[in-house]
C-alpha cells in the first residue's frame, strides 16, 4: 500500500517533576492511503500524545520532541514551517475527530454557525496560501452556498435528520451519538487524506458504538480516506480497522493487519492483553504487575518485568523491531509461536 | 442571515425573561429595577416639586409627611419626595457608568490574563489581588478623598476599585474554556489569539459577565452612597441619597422621614439588583441549571 504517513523513531519527552518522561520512545507507525489503522493500548502508553504529535499540538512547554520525523506525503512535518503547516496540512490534509462530543462544540452558538465558520477557512474550496485566519473576513456568496450544499450533503451521509434544520439547532439539542456524527461530519468536509481519531467512541453507548464504527468505516473506505484510529478497546480495534498497532509504555510493540493480529498474536503482551479482555462467564484476567515508570523505563525490553517469557537478554537488550513470516512486525526476542523470521 | 440572527436574539431575551418571571424573587427584582428607572427618566412629570431640588423654603423646613409633601420636607424646605426622584438619577448614572467602567477595564484584563500563561497573566492577576486585598470601601475613600468631593470623581474612584471582580471572574472562566475541545480545535486550527478570545471564549463567558455586573450595580449603589454620606460625593444642593441621610442625622429621631425615605430607596434598589442577579445566575447558569433540574427531577 502506497505510503502516507510514517513515522520514523519519534522521541517525545514530558517535563515532570521527577524529571522528563520519555512518553514516546523511538516509536515507529506507518498509515498507508485509504487504510484504517488502530492504535491500541492501555491508558497512559502514549496513544494520544502520538495522535497529537502527528498533528502537531502537543502542550506547549511541557512536551518536547527530542529526534525522529513525521512524514506525510514524504514531508516531515516537524521540520517544515508552521505556517504551511498550519495553512495546508493541520485541519485540511489532517483532521482530527475528539474523545468527547460533549465539550467539541461551543455551547452558545448554533452548530451550524461553527460547521461554516470551519468551512469558511478549511472548505476545500478555498485557496492554499491565505494564511492564518483574521479576526473578521467576508465570505465570498457563491462559494458559501456551494460549501452548504457540501455541509448539507455530508449530514445526510452521516445520517443526520432534517440537516437544514439541524444546522438551526445548539449543541445540546443533540444526543452524544449525533453530535458524534456531526463531528465525523465535520472531519469529512475538508476533504481530508487522513483523520485521526482520537477514541471517537469512548463516551459512547456499545449499540451506539458500533453503528459510529460501522459508519465511519463506510465513509472512509468511500472516500479513500486514511484513518488513525486510537483506542483501548480491542473489540473497536477488530471491528473497524486494517491493522492494528499495539502500543506499551511508549513504544510500539506489535503490528499486524487485523485478522493475523486477532487470530495469532505474536508478542506476549499482546497475548496478555487479549487474554485480560473480559468475556461472560469467564473470570477477568489482568496482567500482573503494574505499567513502568516513564521517568526510569526498565532496561532492556519494557515489558519485560511483567513478562511470562522473560529472559535475561530481554533485561539488558532492547528488542529491534523484526517482521515475522506471518506478516507481524515484533518488538520482542521471544516472539510466541514464532514463524520463521524474515530479514528486514 | 442577520434577520434570522436578530430574531435567535429576540428569542434568547424572550427565554431569559419568561424563565425570570417564574422566578419570584427575581421579578420582584426586575420591578424593583424598573420602579428605580420610572422614578429616573420621568423624575420632572412625577415630582410634586421639582423646583426643590434648587430652591429653598426656610419656612416651611422639616414638615411631617402630609398631602402636599408627600414625603415631607428637609432641613431647607425642599420636598424630600422630589429630591428622592431626582437621586435616582444620579444613582443610576453612577452605577453604570462606574460598572461600565469597570467592565471596559476588568474583561480585557481577565482575558489576556486568562489566555496566555507566564509573567504577564502573573503580573494582571497578582494587580488585581493587591486591589481586592483591601476593602472596596476604604479604597474608595481613599481615591475619592485624594481627588476631592465631586460627581466625576465618585464614578472613578467606584470603577478603579471595582474592575478587578471582573477580572477575577473572566480569567477563572477563561482558564475553564481553555480545556474545552472546541477552545483548544479552533487554536490548532491556527486561529489568532483575537479571533480566538472576541469570537470564541467571550460569547461563551458573557453569562458570568452579566450576572456580576448585575450583582455590581447593586454594590456599586450602595458604595457610592457610602462615599455621599461620608461628604465624598458630589457637593451639595446635588440630592444624592447617601448625603440626604447624613443631612438629616442631626434631626433624627424627630423627623424620621428625612432619613427614611432615602435610606429605604437605597435599601430597595440594591435589593433588586441583587435579587435580579441571582435570578440572571439561576437561568443563565448552565452548570446551575443542570443541578436545579437534577434536583427538581
Amino acid at each position: 500500500m502506497a505510503e502516507l504517513l510514517a513515522v520514523r523513531g519519534l522521541r517525545v519527552d514530558y517535563a515532570t517533576d521527577q524529571g522528563p518522561a520519555q512518553v514516546l520512545d523511538a516509536i515507529n507507525l506507518d498509515v498507508g492511503r485509504g487504510e484504517v489503522v488502530g492504535l491500541v493500548g492501555e491508558s497512559g502508553c502514549g496513544k494520544t500524545t502520538l495522535a497529537r504529535a502527528i498533528l502537531g499540538v502537543l502542550p506547549e512547554g511541557a512536551a518536547r520532541i527530542r529526534a525522529g520525523e513525521v512524514r506525510f506525503k514524504s514531508v516531515d512535518l516537524l521540520k517544515e514551517d508552521p505556517a504551511v503547516v498550519n495553512d495546508r496540512v493541520r485541519g485540511r490534509a489532517i483532521t482530527f475527530i475528539p474523545q468527547d462530543p460533549f465539550t467539541s462544540f461551543s455551547p452558545v452558538f448554533p452548530v451550524g454557525t461553527q460547521i461554516m465558520d470551519l468551512m469558511k477557512w478549511k472548505s476545500p474550496r478555498v485557496p492554499r496560501g491565505r494564511g492564518p485566519a483574521p479576526l473578521v473576513g467576508r465570505y465570498p456568496r457563491a462559494r458559501w452556498r456551494d460549501d452548504r450544499e457540501a455541509v448539507l450533503e455530508i449530514l445526510r451521509a452521516v445520517q443526520i435528520p432534517d440537516p437544514a434544520r439541524a444546522l438551526r439547532r445548539l449543541p445540546h439539542e443533540f444526543s452524544g451519538g449525533q453530535r458524534q456524527r456531526l463531528m465525523i461530519a465535520m472531519a469529512l468536509l475538508p476533504q481530508p487524506d487522513l483523520i485521526i481519531a482520537d477514541e471517537p467512541t469512548t463516551a459512547l453507548d456499545v449499540t451506539i458504538q458500533a453503528q459510529i464504527l460501522r459508519l465511519l468505516r463506510a465513509l472512509v473506505k468511500e472516500r479513500g480516506v486514511s484513518v488513525l484510529f486510537t483506542t483501548h478497546d480491542l473489540g473497536t480495534a477488530h471491528e473497524i480497522c486494517d491493522r492494528v498497532v499495539v502500543m506499551y509504555a511508549g513504544q510500539e510493540m506489535e503490528a499486524a493487519p487485523t485478522d493475523a493480529f486477532f487470530g495469532r498474536p505474536a508478542h506476549p503482551y499482546t497475548r496478555r492483553l487479549l487474554a485480560s479482555v473480559p468475556s461472560p462467564g469467564g473470570e477477568i484476567r489482568d496482567i500482573p504487575g503494574e505499567v513502568p515508570s516513564l521517568v526510569s523505563p526498565p532496561p532492556g525490553c519494557r515489558f519485560h518485568p511483567r513478562c511470562d517469557y522473560a529472559s535475561v537478554e530481554c533485561r539488558d537488550a532492547r528488542p529491534q523491531l523484526r517482521t515475522l513470516a506471518t506478516g507481524h512486525d515484533v518488538r520482542c526476542h521471544h516472539p510466541v509461536d514464532a514463524p520463521a523470521e524474515v530479514e528486514r | 442571515m442577520s434577520s434570522s440572527k436578530g430574531a435567535s436574539t429576540v428569542n434568547a431575551l424572550w427565554f431569559v425573561f419568561r424563565r425570570l418571571a417564574r422566578d419570584r424573587s427575581a421579578l420582584l427584582g426586575l420591578l424593583l429595577i424598573a420602579l428605580l428607572v420610572a422614578c429616573a427618566v420621568l423624575a420632572p412629570a412625577l415630582a410634586t416639586h421639582p423646583d426643590d431640588v434648587f430652591e429653598l423654603h426656610p419656612a416651611e423646613r422639616l414638615r411631617a409627611p402630609s398631602g402636599v409633601h408627600w414625603l415631607g420636607t428637609d432641613r431647607m424646605g425642599a420636598d424630600v419626595y422630589s429630591r428622592l426622584l431626582f437621586g435616582a438619577r444620579i444613582t443610576i448614572v453612577i452605577g453604570l457608568i462606574a460598572v461600565g467602567a469597570s467592565l471596559v477595564i476588568g474583561v480585557p484584563i481577565g482575558l489576556v490574563a486568562g489566555y496566555y500563561h507566564g509573567w504577564l497573566s502573573d503580573l494582571l492577576m497578582r494587580t488585581s489581588d493587591i486591589f481586592l486585598a483591601v476593602p472596596q470601601v476604604v479604597l474608595a475613600i481613599a481615591i475619592a478623598q485624594t481627588l476631592g468631593p465631586s460627581l466625576p470623581n465618585v464614578i472613578l474612584a467606584l470603577s478603579v476599585t471595582y474592575w478587578p471582580w471582573f477580572a477575577r471572574v473572566v480569567y477563572a472562566e477563561t482558564r475553564a474554556l481553555q480545556k474545552e475541545i472546541f477552545v483548544e480545535s479552533t487554536a490548532a486550527l491556527g486561529a489568532s489569539p483575537w479571533r480566538l478570545t472576541v469570537l470564541h471564549v467571550l460569547p461563551n463567558i458573557a453569562s458570568p459577565i452579566i450576572v456580576r455586573a448585575s450583582i455590581g450595580m447593586g454594590f456599586t449603589i450602595l458604595t457610592a452612597a457610602a462615599l455621599g454620606f461620608l461628604g465624598l460625593g458630589p457637593p451639595p444642593p446635588t440630592p444624592e441619597w447617601g448625603r440626604t441621610i447624613a443631612e438629616s442625622r442631626e434631626f433624627l429621631p424627630d423627623a424620621w422621614w428625612y432619613a427614611a425615605a432615602p435610606g429605604l430607596a437605597i435599601f430597595l434598589t440594591v435589593m433588586g439588583f441583587n435579587l435580579l442577579g441571582d435570578g440572571l445566575r439561576d437561568v443563565l447558569d448552565p452548570r446551575l441549571r443542570r443541578s436545579r433540574t437534577a434536583r427538581d427531577g
